[in-house]
C-alpha cells in the first residue's frame, strides 16, 4: 500500500515541474514582448505566429550547445551551481495554496520552508561565481551575497508583520484570513509592509533595478558570464520560477490569495500573481540599475528602519 | 533639519518612480511604430539618398541627360567617378568629301560608379552643369562581392523600363 501523502508530493511535483518549465516559457515570451512594447516595437515575431514559439526555439538551441567548462575552473562546483538554483525553486512551490484545497503540501510553517530554501539561490550564485575561475564572475558572486544578505532582512520584517496580523506561518491560513474584498488584504491594511516586501522581492530575484550581480554593462553577465547551453539556461529558468514563487508569496500574504470579489479560486491567485510578474517586468523596462551603494543605503538606512517601524505599527495598531 | 529634507527627497524619489512607470505604461498601450521590412516599405523613400543615378532626357528615358564633362568625376572627394566620352562615329563619304568632322554624341559611353569608395556626399550632383545626376531610392543594395558595386550607371538607365521606377517617385 502506497501512503496517500507520498503519492500526493509526488503528483505535486511533477505538477510542479511542468508548471515552472510552462512558465519560464511564457514568462521569456511575456518579457520579451513587453520589452517590445514598451519600446513600441513588436518584440519577438518571426517564429510562428506573433513569434509566440521564439522561447522554445531558444531552449532548443540552448540544450543543442555544448557545455564548456572554463580552463582551470572547479568542475564539480561550476556545474553543481546551476542545479542547486534550480532545484530548490520546486520546493519553494511546494506549499504555496493555488486554491482552497490547491496546496501541494499542507505545512504550519510554509513561509519558513520558502525562506529558507529561497536562500539557497544565494550560495548557488555564490558557487557559480567562486567556480568559474573568471574576475567578472567572482564580482558578480560577491555583489549577489552582499545584496540577497542584506534584503533578506527587511523581506523577513514585512514577512514577521503579515505573521503578526495574522497570527500563522501557514500560507493556507494566511489566504483564508483576508477577506474576499480590495479593502480586506494585507496590502491595503499594511501597505509599508506590501510595499517593503516588494522592493526586497526584486533586489532577490535580481531584478533589475537590482541585477547588479548579472549587470551586463559592467560584469559581461555576472556569475553566469562563463556558462554555455543548459548551464546558463537553468539560471535563467531559475530566474523566472523565483519570480514566480516571490509574487505567489506576495499574492498570498499580501493580496488575500484565492480570494476575490466573485468566485473565489485559483483563477483569482494566478490573476494577481500574473499581474504582480507584470508589474515587476515593467520596472525592469523603466528603471535603470542602482549603483552598489546606492542599493545597500537603500537596504540599510531606509528599509529596514522602515520595516522596524511597520513592525510595531502592526503590533499596536492593528492588533488592537 | 537635515533628516527631514531628506525624507522630502525620498518621497520626491517615490514620485518620479510612479511617473516613470506611467510613461512605459502609456508607450506599452500605444501601437507599435515598428516597419516589418520584407512585408512593408517606410512611405518616405523620397527623401533616402542612395547611390546616384543618371536622369535621363525629357522625353527620351533611354538616353541620359548627362554631357560627358566630367565636372563630377573632378568634383568627387573620394574619385569613385569615372566617365567615358562616346567616341565620334567614322564620317560617312559625304561628310568626307565636305571636310567635315562628325561631332561626338554629348551623352558618355560609359559612367562608372565605384560605390565601396562613394561617401555620399552630393558633390557630384551639386557641381553637374546639366542637372543630369539625383540620388536613386534603391533601398535593396545588398551584395556578395565588391564587384556587385561597381555600377555603369548609362547601363543601368537602359535597362530600366518604367515598370521598374520606384514607386515613391
Amino acid at each position: 500500500m502506497i501512503d496517500p501523502q507520498l503519492l500526493r508530493i509526488l503528483v505535486a511535483l511533477v505538477g510542479i515541474l511542468v508548471f515552472v518549465a510552462l512558465n519560464a516559457l511564457a514568462l521569456v515570451y511575456a518579457e520579451r514582448k513587453i520589452a517590445g512594447h514598451v519600446q513600441r516595437r513588436p518584440g519577438p515575431y518571426e517564429v510562428g505566429p506573433h513569434g509566440i514559439l521564439q522561447p522554445l526555439v531558444d531552449g532548443l538551441k540552448l540544450m543543442g550547445k555544448q557545455l564548456t567548462t572554463p580552463k582551470d575552473a572547479d568542475p564539480v562546483i561550476f556545474w553543481l551551481a546551476p542545479i542547486m538554483c534550480f532545484m530548490p525553486v520546486a520546493l519553494c512551490m511546494l506549499p504555496i495554496p493555488f486554491g482552497p484545497n490547491l496546496v501541494a503540501l499542507k505545512l504550519d510553517l510554509g513561509i519558513v520552508l520558502i525562506l529558507a530554501f529561497a536562500g539557497f539561490g544565494v550560495l548557488s550564485l555564490c558557487l557559480a561565481g567562486w567556480g568559474s575561475n573568471n574576475k567578472w564572475s567572482l564580482l558578480g558572486a560577491a555583489r549577489s551575497v552582499a545584496q540577497n544578505v542584506a534584503y533578506e532582512i527587511p523581506l523577513l520584517l514585512s514577512v514577521l508583520s503579515v505573521a503578526f496580523m495574522t497570527g500563522s506561518l501557514d500560507l493556507a491560513t494566511i489566504s483564508a484570513g483576508q477577506g474576499a474584498l480590495p479593502w480586506q488584504w494585507n496590502a491595503l491594511l499594511n501597505p509599508l509592509g506590501f510595499i517593503i516586501y516588494f522592493i526586497c522581492a526584486l533586489a532577490e530575484t535580481n531584478r533589475a533595478p537590482f541585477d547588479l550581480p548579472e549587470a551586463e554593462s559592467e560584469l559581461t553577465a555576472g556569475f553566469h558570464t562563463e556558462y554555455s547551453g543548459m548551464g546558463f539556461g537553468l539560471f535563467f529558468m531559475a530566474e523566472y520560477a523565483n519570480m514566480v514563487v516571490v509574487c505567489s508569496v506576495a499574492t498570498v500574504l499580501f493580496l488575500g490569495g484565492w480570494n476575490g470579489p466573485f468566485a473565489p479560486g485559483w483563477w483569482w491567485f494566478l490573476l494577481k500573481m500574473y499581474a504582480l510578474i507584470f508589474l515587476i517586468i515593467q520596472i525592469r523596462w523603466t528603471y535603470p540599475r542602482v549603483r552598489f551603494d546606492q542599493l545597500l543605503n537603500l537596504c540599510w538606512r531606509w528599509l529596514v528602519p522602515l520595516a522596524l517601524v511597520n513592525l510595531v505599527y502592526v503590533t499596536v495598531i492593528v492588533k488592537l | 533639519m537635515y533628516r527631514l529634507e531628506e525624507i522630502k527627497r525620498a518621497a520626491r524619489g517615490m514620485w518620479s518612480l510612479v511617473v516613470g512607470l506611467n510613461i512605459t505604461g502609456k508607450y506599452f498601450l500605444q501601437p507599435n511604430v515598428t516597419i516589418h521590412y520584407p512585408r512593408q516599405e517606410v512611405d518616405n523613400l523620397a527623401t533616402f539618398r542612395g547611390h546616384i543615378e543618371l536622369i535621363p532626357e525629357d522625353g527620351d528615358p533611354l538616353t541620359p541627360r548627362c554631357i560627358s564633362c566630367g565636372t563630377c568625376a573632378k568634383a568627387c572627394p573620394s574619385g569613385c567617378i569615372t566617365v567615358t566620352k562616346k567616341k565620334a562615329p567614322a564620317p560617312t563619304p559625304e561628310e568626307v568629301e565636305q571636310g567635315v568632322k562628325p561631332k561626338a554624341p554629348k551623352d558618355p559611353e560609359s559612367f562608372r560608379l565605384d560605390f565601396t569608395l562613394c561617401s555620399l556626399c552630393g558633390q557630384c550632383v551639386m557641381s553637374c552643369p546639366a542637372n543630369a545626376i539625383r540620388f536613386s531610392q534603391n533601398i535593396n543594395i545588398a551584395g556578395y562581392s565588391r564587384q556587385d558595386f561597381q555600377f555603369d550607371l548609362v547601363a543601368r538607365l537602359r535597362s530600366r523600363l518604367p515598370k521598374h521606377v520606384n514607386k515613391a517617385e
